[in-house]
C-alpha cells in the first residue's frame, strides 16, 4: 500500500476585492438583479452601466451592504460586508451626499472620522477639506454650502478613512467642473496605489477613461463583462450597440 | 470602550443637530403645553378628582409630545441620505441605535421636565411631595417609551406615513408601561408613597425596559438592513 503523498501547497486562489456571486434581488414579486455574478480584482476599476432601471443602484447597495441579496452571496476580500472590519475598508459615494445639514463640513468629517475609529479624526478631518478645497469654509454650516461645495463634501466624506474599495453610485453626476476634476484626480491616485473601484454611471466618456473593466447590466442581468478595451474608450456607445437592448 | 464611545458620538451629533435647528424639541414642548393648558380649560375638576386624573392625563401628553420628538429620529437621517452613511460605518447596529436611543432619552425627558411645573400651575397640584420617586417613575418610563419609539422609528423610516405609523405601533406595545406609570403617578401626586402594595407597578416598568432594551438591541440591525 502506498503512503498517501504529502498535501503540497500550491498558490493560494486570489481573493477578489468584490465578488458577487449569483446574486438575485427581489423586490415583492419583482427580480431586481437575476443570477448576478461579477468579479472586480484588486487594483481594478469596474465601471457598472445600463440604462435607468437596470439594476447598478441596487447591485451597488447590495455589495455595500445596505440590503440583503435574496439569494447569493457579496463578498468584499473573501469576508461578507455586514462586518465591521470589512466596513472600514468600504467607501460609498451613493445619490445623496450623505452630510448633515445642520453640522459644520469640520463636524461632519470629524464625526465620520471618529465613527470609523480614526486615530485622529479631526487632523484627518482638515487634511480631506484642504485636499478638497473646502479649508476656507469648514466652519460653515453644510446647509449654507453651494451644490459644488456640498459635492466636494461627500467626496472628502468617502475618501476620509482611506478605503480600499471605492463604491461610487453615478459619481460625476450633478457635480460642477471643479468637483468633477477634484474626483477624477482622487479616482486616479486611488487607482495608482491599488485600490479598488466599482462605479454605476451614465456618463460613459467620464467613466471609461478610468475603467479597467466594463459589466453591462440589462434588465437585472449581466448581458456583458470584460476588460474595459480602445474600442470602447474610443466609442463610448460601442458596448450598448454591441450588447445592449439597443 | 469602543463601543461606548460609538454611541456617545452618535448621540452627541443626534442632540448637537437637535439644538441647531430646535425642530422636534420645540414642537414637542409647544405640543404638550397646549394640551395641558387646553384640558385645563376644558374641565373644571375639584382636587379630588384631579390627582386621580393626574397620572393619565400626564403620560397622555407625554406619550403624544414623545412621539413627535420619536418620528424625527430616524426620518432626520433620510436628508442627503445619511441614514446610508451610518449603516455602512463600521459601527454595529445596537451602538446606532444606544446613541439615538439616549439621545431621544434626553429630549423626551428635557420636555416632560418643563410640562411637569406647568401641570402643577395650571391644575393648582402640589406634585412635589414624593419628588425623588415621582423622578424615578418619569425616568423609567421615558426610557421604555423611548426605547420602543426608536425601534419602531427605525421600522418605519422607509415608510411613507411614517408620523401616523410609529404612534400606532408604539402605543400598543407601551401599554403596560403607561398602566404603571398612570397608577404609580397618580398616587404619588396625591403624596402617596410607593409602598409594598404598589411596587409591582414599579417591578413591571422595571422589567417592561429590561426585556424591550434587549430586543430592540437584538433586533435593530434586522431592522436596519433590509
Amino acid at each position: 500500500m502506498t503512503p498517501p503523498r504529502p498535501a503540497v501547497p500550491g498558490p493560494r486562489p486570489p481573493v477578489s476585492a468584490v465578488g458577487v456571486e449569483s446574486v438575485w434581488k427581489f423586490y415583492g414579486d419583482f427580480p431586481a438583479l437575476k443570477n448576478v455574478n461579477l468579479e472586480a480584482p484588486p487594483g481594478a476599476c469596474l465601471a457598472l452601466i445600463g440604462r435607468n432601471g437596470a439594476g447598478k443602484t441596487t447591485l451597488l447597495r447590495t455589495i455595500a451592504g445596505f440590503s440583503r441579496p435574496g439569494k447569493g452571496a457579496i463578498t468584499i476580500f473573501g469576508t461578507s460586508p455586514r462586518e465591521a472590519e470589512t466596513r472600514r475598508l468600504m467607501g460609498y459615494i451613493g445619490h445623496g451626499i450623505s452630510v448633515y445639514d445642520e453640522l459644520s463640513a469640520l463636524e461632519n468629517l470629524t464625526l465620520y472620522g471618529k465613527l470609523y475609529g480614526l486615530p485622529n479624526p479631526r487632523a484627518a478631518a482638515l487634511d480631506w477639506l484642504e485636499r478638497t478645497g473646502l479649508e476656507r469654509v469648514k466652519d460653515g454650516l453644510v446647509r449654507e454650502f453651494s451644490r459644488g461645495m456640498r459635492q466636494r463634501l461627500a467626496v472628502a466624506r468617502a475618501f476620509l478613512h482611506e478605503p480600499n474599495v471605492l463604491l461610487l453610485d453615478e459619481p460625476f453626476t450633478a457635480l460642477d467642473d471643479r468637483a468633477i476634476a477634484v474626483l477624477q484626480r482622487l479616482l486616479r491616485e486611488a487607482l495608482a496605489s491599488g485600490k479598488t473601484i466599482v462605479m454605476s454611471t451614465h456618463q460613459l466618456r467620464e467613466a471609461l477613461e478610468l475603467a479597467t473593466h466594463v459589466a453591462l447590466l440589462n434588465r437585472g442581468q449581466v448581458a456583458f463583462d470584460g476588460p474595459c478595451t480602445p474600442e470602447m474608450v474610443s466609442d463610448p456607445g460601442w458596448v450598448y450597440a454591441r450588447y445592449g437592448e439597443g | 470602550m469602543a463601543f461606548f464611545r460609538q454611541v456617545f458620538v452618535i448621540m452627541a451629533k443626534d442632540l448637537r443637530a437637535e439644538f441647531r435647528t430646535k425642530e422636534a424639541i420645540n414642537a414637542s414642548l409647544s405640543f404638550a403645553l397646549v394640551v395641558l393648558l387646553l384640558f385645563s380649560f376644558a374641565f373644571d375638576p375639584d382636587e379630588e378628582t384631579i390627582r386621580a386624573i393626574s397620572g393619565g392625563l400626564l403620560w397622555i401628553v407625554f406619550a403624544f409630545a414623545g412621539t413627535l420628538l420619536l418620528n424625527r429620529s430616524f426620518a432626520r437621517e433620510l436628508n442627503n441620505d445619511c441614514l446610508d452613511a451610518l449603516i455602512s460605518a463600521p459601527i454595529p447596529g445596537s451602538a446606532l441605535f444606544l446613541g439615538k436611543a439616549f439621545a431621544n432619552f434626553l429630549l423626551v425627558l428635557a420636555v416632560e421636565l418643563v410640562a411637569l411645573p406647568l401641570f402643577g400651575i395650571f391644575y393648582n397640584v402640589h406634585w412635589t411631595s414624593q419628588f425623588w420617586q415621582l423622578m424615578l417613575v418619569i425616568v423609567l418610563t421615558t426610557w421604555g417609551m423611548t426605547v420602543t419609539g426608536t425601534i419602531f422609528s427605525a421600522l418605519t423610516v422607509n415608510i411613507r406615513l411614517r408620523e401616523v405609523m410609529l404612534p400606532i405601533l408604539n402605543f400598543p406595545i407601551l401599554i403596560p408601561a403607561l398602566l404603571a406609570a398612570m397608577q404609580l403617578t397618580s398616587s404619588l401626586v396625591a403624596g402617596k408613597p410607593i409602598t409594598a402594595d404598589s411596587d409591582s407597578w414599579l417591578k413591571m416598568l422595571i422589567g417592561f425596559d429590561v426585556m424591550y432594551t434587549s430586543v430592540s438591541v437584538f433586533l435593530v440591525e434586522i431592522v436596519l438592513v433590509s
